[in-house]
């Protein structure tokens, strides 16, 4: 599989939120660790609004001083003496407002930054058994997609959240000190404007939720088609693939239109409540102004207009804190859930070694099974000799690599125990017993790194005499030294070098390590004839004198192996030597024969 | 972006006029609002509050109309917009479809599949924001803020307070001069950070793609290191963006406030002398709340459109390509069941070398004829060409007696049975998988296409033939799926079938009775296989060579392993001398 394919597009996270109260708190335990900044933020964040409040109530007593004084008296000092005052309120309000803003931002990119290591970590700590059912797709959505939206959507909640909440509370306070049958009316808008939004965003995230189903119904048959494109060609299928698309595409129009839609009418709606409450404030302070007959009240009304016009961002604000908050959660507790997933046990503290490694390996009555309930490994007792050479085949899919899992300890057995030199691997550190084998597999993974950084990658002290050692008797050497930087060279993703030629490192590298045991995964024909025989050489000077597993494709392997594992359907079926097998006459003489017959026909 | 409109129906196109006269009326009503306070700021100014009560009652009344009819006309407006822009992106987005149905192969890695899902889903996502955000809020803001404008300078004109339209001439400047700072500090590095974005995912999935070898060498921590460095970058860039991008709310709050301060101020100052101005103070306010909202939302447009611009041109790049292969008029074979190459030379676009090179052979009805050699030797690109998955460059390819290129396409596919190397199955049941190489087959047929395939391990599921196949047949092996692709290719009982390496997949038993089944049961169609393993061709009538694009050897195995170098490499390399002494 290439690794195009192996990416899977993913869309925007929105799915339902499981544990919303729990994932609260595991934010919060986030939050917690800047308690100190965020205290600073919301204090911050508290005065401005206080002031955002209070400068149109200075307002007003100011244009209360300009309006019986107009054409009359002088009051000029007066008034520049009120202007200074709002003047200098309104820029110490842009410093504390920009200061919350700054630090409410570095505390959310903090937060991302520790999550995104946690996650990162994470991934190393897992038991294998994980990745079994989780698509490296989603896992690296939430590496960056969710975390992303975890640090854009907290820091804006958080600000706004504070912001609307002194507004909310500070603003009808200040009113009433102006005039109190206003301020009532003001206050009106609030239970219609909250009803109405209410109303619109439970539509709205309804239609959401549909519009995101969907587009994920879309994505997956395009996904689907376009990756068979030559099957749906071949056999004429375009005309039906456009008919199905045809139905799918409208059901997304339909539920987009109405998401689209509703979500288009939050602001206008906001906007006519404090228009209506506008007009509201104008006919009843008119009235209040004739009875009072007080030319001043002109002030009053212009400051309450911008009052009505300051209260819509709290109430139109209410929606989108709703939809971030829901947002975020969603997101984190998609991060929480990978960062709390069980990990592999603590074995720091073991911290035996095998002395001067023979490479006895023994497995005894072991139990396994990928699912609990289901064991493929029942009651297994084998023993491989220092130096051997044990061959382990089966059919595509008969679970081969089971036995490496295990060896490896990637998956811990259920019952028995496996042991080296006859020590039980339980008892030795995982990242020890990992370092007595050496591995090569098919899948030719190196790192975006040099070529000599990437042969030491399991003996960081190699000495660059062991590397070129190594390559020569790997048959890479002479490739290295024809590439322009030689054993400098940038490996990675997009480097131009063959299958054969990276399998051939990743012996090399296996050679650098210098383990006493080895695992090897035969190469197989995606290799060019000249290459796979270089490969074979490589294999079997690096097998030499090391008790090595080796699963099989070809023929002469596994007639040269000292003993012979047999696996089908996930299961070891028989063991022994090439002829004991063969006498058995089981699965083994099948599977052999059936490469072989071809040949005979002839 | 633009371009996209010509896929607008007629009605759609006046649809679409209505909704922008809504959202003039929107912004009529919106700015008639002022005006109202301007008259009702009068009655008090004229000192006689009570004489003017019912003129009051209707300057309020009035306003109570404009505030519906803005409602009114933004629920219309909305409307419309979102249903001509579904509307039209949902066309948009089935003419993609249709369009990449009908791309060769060509085009689709000129592409990348990743590529097009992402055009065909984010990128209409994309574009239905922005599209929608313009046609209300692209007429709407320029609107207002012209209205606002004009009637400001009308009204300080005529009141003789020309310093107020100054304030508001300010205080726009000094919104364009932080949003033009602001997007010339930050908008690089919103480059640098999808950058980084891209980088973060790589040392990820480089972890997840070598867990095992990560964990065999115990190097988790330099994995770790090295992501950590990336993470450290991200999270440095990330902070530099958020302190510039904290400076735009306060600002723009800022000048708000200071423009109405400003407001209240000059008119308290030009008051001293001329009391009239003093009424202008609220409809000044209002109006220059509307023109700093219009420039607010200009500018969040601004940075909004090119994004969506991206996106219409990413997709009209699909839309706009030009097929390369031309469909034949049609032909009715002579020689069923036959394959010439003449003379047939490939290269792919771009490329400076051939792939293939001056291939000549034929293959007669119900002969079964084997593609060999190493990686990149061409064998897949040649039997490729066969279906017309790509055109050759040079020399002709003749099916059934004409040259591919007269048949129409869907003629030419109704020939040919075609397995895939990989087995890709559609989601839906079994039967609905197999039934796709032919809608009418009846039980017993697939029974039998099953029968053949070595497929009947179907019939282990509990549904049966019913089983779901799940979306890109994860819950089947490689295995299964193989041999379910060869069911679906064989039920179409086709002249020619091709197999494109879909042996590999199979263990050497399964792979060897299927092979049998077909030479029993499909012994009159000619079969043209694509195979790694020597064992799975060494029976053919013929076997070609391939190496480095050229064919270096064509004959039985007999003669190859006779006279054929690469060919006696390649079957060295798989069995060993003596098993193939044995022979």
């Amino acid at each position: 599989m290439t690794k195009k394919e192996k990416q899977k597009i993913s869309l925007p996270p929105r799915p339902k939120v499981k544990n919303f109260k729990g994932t609260l708190k595991l934010l919060f335990s986030e939050l917690s660790q800047h308690k100190f900044a965020l205290v600073f933020a919301f204090i911050f964040a508290i005065s401005s609004a206080v002031l955002v409040i209070v400068g149109p109530r200075i307002l007003n007593d100011m244009m209360e001083v300009i309006i019986p004084t107009a054409g009359g008296g002088s009051k000029i000092a007066e008034i520049t003496k009120y202007g200074i005052i709002i003047l200098s309120m309104y820029v110490l309000a842009w410093f504390l407002n920009y200061f919350q803003g700054f630090l409410l931002n570095k505390i959310s990119v903090s937060i991302s930054k520790n999550l995104r290591t946690k996650l990162s970590k994470k991934i190393n700590r897992l038991p294998l058994k994980y990745f079994d059912n989780h698509s490296y797709g989603d896992l690296l959505s939430r590496v960056t997609n969710d975390v992303d939206n975890v640090g854009f959507t907290l820091s804006r909640t958080l600000s706004s959240l504070i912001t609307s909440a002194v507004m909310l509370i500070g603003m009808p306070i200040v009113m009433f000190t102006i005039n109190w049958q206003l301020t009532l009316i003001a206050l009106l808008q609030l239970p219609i404007a909250l009803i109405i939004v209410f109303f619109v965003v439970k539509n709205n995230q309804k239609y959401f939720v549909g519009q995101q189903k969907e587009l994920g119904n879309v994505n997956g048959y395009i996904e689907e088609n376009f990756s068979a494109h030559n099957v749906v060609k071949a056999f004429n299928g375009e005309q039906k693939a456009e008919e199905e698309f045809g139905d799918i595409n409208n059901r997304l129009r339909s539920t987009s239109r109405k998401a689209q839609f509703f979500s288009g009418l939050m602001h206008p709606i906001v906007n006519f409540t404090s228009n209506l409450v506008y007009v509201l404030i104008c006919i009843v302070g008119a009235s209040l102004a004739i009875k009072s007959n007080s030319p001043t009240f002109l002030a009053t009304i212009i400051t309450f207009m911008t009052y009505t016009k300051l209260f819509n961002q709290p109430i139109s604000q209410i929606g989108t804190i709703f939809g971030n908050l829901q947002s975020t959660v969603a997101s984190a507790e998609r991060v929480f859930e990978f960062i709390n997933e069980g990990e592999e046990l603590d074995e720091s503290f073991k911290n035996a070694i095998i002395e001067n490694v023979k490479g006895k390996v023994e497995f005894k009555n072991v139990n396994f099974g990928y699912l609990p309930d289901k064991q493929i490994i029942h009651n297994f007792n084998f023993t491989a000799l220092p130096g051997e050479k044990i061959a382990i085949v089966g059919q595509t899919g008969a679970g081969k690599t089971t036995i490496v899992n295990l060896l490896m300890r990637f998956y811990e057995v259920d019952d028995g125990e496996i042991l080296i030199d006859g020590v039980s691997t339980k008892d030795l550190n995982r990242t020890y017993v990992r370092s007595l084998f050496g591995m090569v597999l098919q899948d030719t993974w190196l790192f975006e790194g040099t070529v000599k950084e990437n042969l030491r990658f399991g003996n960081p002290n190699a000495s660059d005499e062991e590397i070129v050692s190594a390559c020569k008797l790997a048959n890479v050497d002479h490739f290295i030294r024809t590439e322009p930087k030689g054993y400098d060279m940038i490996l990675g993703e997009e480097s131009n070098i063959s299958a054969g030629q990276k399998q051939l490192l990743t012996i090399a590298r296996a050679m650098v390590q210098n383990a006493p045991m080895l695992i090897l995964d035969e190469a197989t024909s995606s290799v060019d004839t000249r290459t796979e025989i270089l490969i074979q050489t490589a294999m079997d000077r690096l097998t030499e004198g090391r008790t090595s597993f080796v699963i099989a494709h070809r023929l002469s392997t596994i007639k040269n192996a000292d003993k012979i594992i047999v696996m089908k359907d996930g299961n070891i079926v028989e063991v022994g030597t090439h002829q004991q097998l063969l006498d058995a006459n089981g699965v083994y003489t099948e599977l052999y024969n059936s490469q072989f017959e071809d040949g005979e026909d002839f | 972006m633009f371009k996209l409109f010509k896929y607008l129906k007629w009605q759609e196109w006046i649809l679409l006029i209505v909704a922008i006269g809504f959202v003039g009326l929107q912004v009529f009503c919106n700015v008639s609002l002022p005006q109202c306070t301007l008259e009702i700021s009068n009655y008090f100014q004229s000192g006689d509050l009570s004489g003017n009560y019912n003129g009051l009652i209707l300057t309020c009344l009035k306003m109570l109309g404009y505030t519906a009819g803005v409602i009114l006309s933004a629920i219309c407006a909305s409307f419309i917009a979102s249903y001509v822009v579904t509307h039209l992106l949902a066309r948009v987005r089935g003419k993609i479809f249709a369009k990449v149905n009908s791309f060769s192969a060509r085009e689709i890695n000129k592409f990348s599949i990743p590529s097009l899902i992402t055009r065909s889903t984010n990128d209409i996502s994309q574009l239905q924001q922005v599209l929608t955000t313009l046609i209300t809020l692209g007429f709407n803001a320029p609107l207002t803020a012209t209205f606002a404008i004009i009637n400001i300078v009308k009204l300080s004109s005529e009141n003789g307070a020309q310093t107020l339209s100054w304030v508001n001439i300010v205080s726009v400047l000094a919104i364009s001069i932080v949003v033009i700072l602001i997007m010339m500090l930050a908008v690089p590095k919103f480059k640098t950070i999808q950058k980084t974005t891209d980088e973060l995912n790589k040392v990820t999935r480089e972890n997840l793609t070598g867990l095992k070898v990560v964990r065999a060498n115990g190097a988790e921590k330099s994995q770790e290191a090295k992501f950590d460095k990336v993470n450290n970058r991200f999270a440095k860039i990330d902070l530099f963006i958020g302190k510039v991008m904290s400076i735009i709310e306060p600002s723009l709050t800022l000048i708000m406030q200071g423009t109405s301060l400003a407001i209240v101020w000059i008119v308290g100052l030009l008051a001293q002398t001329n009391p009239a101005t003093i009424a202008l103070m609220g409809s000044f306010t209002q109006y220059s709340t509307f023109i700093i909202m219009s420039f607010t939302s200009l500018s969040v447009l601004f940075m909004f459109v090119p994004r969506g611009i991206i996106s219409g041109r990413r997709i009209n790049e699909i839309l706009d390509t030009e097929l390369s292969l031309v469909d034949g008029k049609g032909a009715t074979a002579t020689k069923q069941g036959t394959v010439e190459f003449k003379n047939v030379s490939f290269r792919y676009p771009d490329a400076d070398e051939n792939v293939l090179e001056n291939i000549s052979f034929t293959v007669n009805q119900g002969e079964t004829v084997a593609f060999i050699g190493s990686t990149g030797s061409g064998k897949s690109t040649l039997i490729n060409l066969i279906p017309r998955f790509y055109d050759c460059t040079d020399g002709e390819i003749l099916i059934g007696g004409n040259p591919i290129k007269e048949y129409k396409q869907s003629q030419l596919h109704d020939m040919i049975g075609y397995v895939p190397q990989k087995g890709l199955l559609f989601s839906g049941t079994i039967s609905e998988n197999v039934r796709y190489g032919k809608e009418n087959a009846s039980k017993e047929e697939i029974d039998k296409a099953i029968e053949i395939s070595q497929s009947s391990f179907v019939y282990s599921f509990p549904e049966g033939l019913d089983y779901m196949v799940a979306r890109g047949g994860k819950n089947l092996s490689g295995g299964q799926k193989q041999r379910l692709s060869i069911a679906r290719a064989i039920i179409k009982n086709p002249d020619i079938l091709i197999f494109d390496d879909s042996f590999s997949a199979l263990d050497y038993k399964t792979d060897k009775v299927v092979r049998e089944n077909l030479d029993k049961e499909y012994s009159g169609t000619t079969k043209i296989i694509v195979a790694q393993r020597i064992g799975t061709i060494m029976n053919s009538d013929k076997i070609i060579v391939l190496d480095e694009g050229k064919m270096v050897g064509i004959g039985t195995h007999k003669e190859l392993m006779a006279d054929c170098e690469v060919y006696q490499q390649i079957a060295l390399s798989q069995l060993s001398k003596e098993e193939l002494e044995n022979d």
